[in-house]
């Protein structure tokens, strides 16, 4: 027997899925503004912020409204707490999205440090995780969340690497410092992006099984 | 890479709202019925005291509070079922469609505001005739048959019914007879239709039927429903009053009154911290 309230459960899934794609678009556009040195991308990036802070409220409203109204059980339950925690991920996914796109409106007006290897590696990776964790979400696909998670010490990796790198040429050379910093920093960011894509992860793990994984290295594997 | 499944971006999607209250559209809402100031008793006893409130036409009203707050008190005034309690006194003003209720021939006006009862009360007939009673006595508008269908149809039982329309009502279930005590209420078109607990005496299932039945019925009329289980007005109600003692506490929009409550007094009976 349909139940009425499981039009108010789409519509909040469709709700926090346009907020994923609005958080996807942010990143990829944000790394690109860095890596093409686009200053209209990274404006157009700051400029959209307001949606996912808007729909972050809205998604929370709804939340609020089906737990008080409805008495969800099991995985209806699962789902809402999990749409909970998955919306502030997303957000700050966002905000992120943003820090990467005011460095980009800095870094280009320095001269290129050096060519970009390892931060379009980073980013490809950090984005796919981002989609991939969205794809688990839709899909309530537990294997494709663990691949997600697996991902996260490869971007960890790359974060260190390109903050070595670019130590050695702020130590040889003064003049890039502020530039290196600046991709430092977006890297930073990336890495951030892809701890809350493994949140995502996580909470769809939870919200599958009912299993809560944060935490606990064991079962990421 | 796998494929993305999601609403792709150059769609128009609908505009973000941050708050409940601000996505329930309360555009065009009237009240069909309004209640100014009634004052009830029986005898010397008051029960009821200045309750002023509306019952919005098309959408599902529901009255709770602790026992003897006067719910069901007020909900038969709306169809003047207090007027066979001797010693009863309403004092006051109740309009339907902005005329006075007590104007109106009493029979007349009980064919445009129906009412449901807590324990299902079949005649005892065939299902048919339950249903074709309140047609036989007041005409109607298309063949008889056609209208029982109809009814039973709206009320979400013709087709458990359909291959038994003469056997006796009191053959069905629970909460089957209940849907059929629906049905014949909604028979004769009724603008209002009220309900006085009308699952306290069936099982969950049943109740789940009959809570999607009256989200789906607000579209043929104005519903208004007493309970006192709390979470089935949060489930089914677009606006809830919250009475006390004989007075309104607080009437307002369901999803507010649940998350963000008015009054303390709410709050305290809605976390079930008395009643």
């Amino acid at each position: 027997m349909e139940r009425h309230f499981e039009k108010d459960i789409n519509e909040l899934k469709e709700r926090l899925l346009w907020m994923g794609s609005l958080a996807e678009r942010a990143v990829h556009q944000s790394v690109h503004a860095v890596l093409e040195s686009d200053e209209q991308l990274a404006n157009r990036v700051l400029a959209e912020e307001d949606a996912i802070n808007e729909l972050q409220m809205e998604v929370d409203d709804r939340v609020v409204q089906l737990l008080a109204l409805h008495q969800l059980m099991a995985v209806d339950l699962r789902f809402v707490l999990a749409v909970s925690r998955i919306n502030n991920d997303l957000e700050r996914i966002g905000d992120q999205a943003v820090n990467i796109a005011q460095g980009a409106l800095r870094v280009l007006r320095h001269p290129r440090v050096k060519p970009y290897v390892d931060l379009p590696r980073m980013s490809e990776l950090t984005e796919e995780m981002v989609r991939s964790a969205l794809n688990a979400v839709v899909r309530r696909d537990v294997e494709l969340a663990q691949k997600v998670l697996a991902s996260d010490d490869q971007v960890d990796h790359y974060r260190d690497q390109i903050f070595r790198e670019l130590l050695t040429y702020m130590m040889g050379d003064s003049s890039v410092v502020f530039p290196a910093f600046e991709l430092i920093l977006v890297a930073k960011n990336l890495e951030r992006i892809g701890d809350h894509a493994t949140n995502i992860a996580e909470d769809v793990i939870y919200l599958v099984q009912g299993q809560d994984i944060r935490h606990n290295t064991v079962d990421r594997r | 890479m796998h494929a993305t499944v999601r609403p792709a971006l150059s769609v128009n999607l609908p505009p973000i709202v941050t708050n409940a209250a601000a996505r329930e559209t309360f555009a065009g809402l009237t009240m069909r019925m309004t209640v100014s100031k009634v004052n009830f008793f029986y005898g010397s006893k008051q029960t009821l005291f200045d309750v002023s409130m509306g019952i919005a036409t098309n959408k599902v009203t529901s009255l709770i509070g602790p026992s003897g707050c006067g719910k069901s008190t007020l909900l038969r005034t709306l169809n003047r079922m207090h007027e066979t309690v001797r010693h009863a006194r309403l004092e006051g003003e109740i309009l339907l469609d902005g005329q006075n209720i007590l104007a109106q021939d009493v029979t007349a006006y009980r064919r445009r505001v129906g009412m449901v009862f807590q324990r299902p009360n079949p005649f005892p007939k065939s299902i048919f005739d339950n249903v074709a009673y309140g047609l036989r006595i007041n005409g109607s508008k298309l063949p008889l048959a056609e209208a029982v269908e109809k009814s039973l149809r709206h009320a979400a039982l013709w087709d458990e019914v359909k291959d038994h329309l003469q056997k006796s009502a009191y053959e069905l279930s629970g909460g089957q007879q209940q849907r059929l005590c629906i049905a014949r209420a909604l028979a004769v078109e009724p603008e209002v239709l009220l309900l006085d607990e009308p699952c306290s005496a069936l099982d969950p299932i049943s109740t789940a039927k009959i809570e999607e039945l009256l989200v789906q019925l607000k579209d043929l009329c104005t519903i208004a429903i007493v309970t006192h289980n709390m979470q089935q007005a949060a489930r089914v109600s677009d606006f809830t009053a919250f009475l006390l003692i004989g007075q309104l506490i607080e009437f307002n929009p369901t999803p507010q009154l649940f998350t963000t409550p008015a009054d303390p007094r709410t709050e305290a009976y809605i976390t079930g911290r008395f009643g």
